[in-house]
């Protein structure tokens, strides 16, 4: 491993976090690329993913509590419902073909990026200023 | 309310494997969308829920030996820092800002999906 790789996991990680941190998501879309690039398989690079994950979200979460936007009831029934749900997911991905698989759901996010886009648009102000 | 809930949680499970992510693209529009979460909210509560379904995707990782510990660490690490900091920034942002950024990410890796 050269050192430029390792420079550019470093700045790859601290933008998965900082992604996380924003939009509350895990920061697997970039934490997978760059496992892979680092020389690891698919497979390893998703398990490892998630182990780089689990510090990630607990510290967003956990700053976002402070800030009072946590409703941990909700993340409970979500968290617990959607390990059922990974072993369903488990069962699909072997059925079906991945790369037509990846188009769907691209077409998928596309479609709720324009719904969320229109609704923020026309609904702006009944969110307001969180600061 | 509850059963939305979990309905929400199924339907990120199922992407979670299907695509190796934590599942939160999907949780957050979702919340917003289905159980009427505010953006911030959305955002908080879909880290929440994370936490729970990636440690139960280490666990059942561990046991095939996938898991690599020095690796996680590499990326993990930063990116800890990382989400110190974007939590911090959030905070500054409009409910209107974050879902048209929010959009913006989708939009990013949607594109990617189709195109990969």
């Amino acid at each position: 491993m050269s050192a430029w790789v390792v420079v550019a996991a470093l700045v790859l990680g601290l933008g998965s976090g900082i992604l996380s941190g924003l939009f509350g998501v895990g920061g697997g879309i970039l934490f997978v690329p760059t496992l892979v690039l680092l020389g690891l398989g698919q497979v390893e690079a998703a398990a490892t993913s998630l182990l780089a994950i689990m510090p990630t979200a607990a510290v967003g979460a956990w700053r976002q509590r402070a800030y009072g936007n946590v409703r941990a009831r909700a993340a409970l029934v979500v968290g617990l419902a959607s390990v059922a749900g990974a072993t369903l997911g488990v069962q699909i991905a072997t059925r079906i073909d991945e790369s037509l698989l990846r188009r769907l759901f691209g077409v998928l996010l596309l479609a709720v990026a324009g719904q969320l886009a229109f609704r923020a648009v026309r609904q702006g102000r009944r969110y307001p200023d969180a600061s | 309310m509850t059963v939305r809930l979990v309905l929400i949680g199924l339907v990120a499970g199922v992407f979670s494997t299907l695509f190796g992510v934590g599942g939160g693209i999907v949780v957050v529009p979702l919340l917003i969308g289905l159980a009427a979460f505010a953006p911030h909210v959305a955002a908080a509560t879909s880290l929440g829920a994370i936490v729970v379904t990636a440690t139960a995707g280490v666990a059942l990782y561990s046991v095939h030996g996938e898991v690599r510990p020095a690796y996680a660490a590499l990326v993990g690490v930063p990116a800890v820092a990382g989400a110190l900091a974007g939590t911090h920034m959030q905070q500054r942002l409009s409910g209107r800002a974050l879902s048209l950024a929010f959009a913006g990410l989708l939009v990013v890796v949607g594109v990617w999906l189709i195109a990969g």
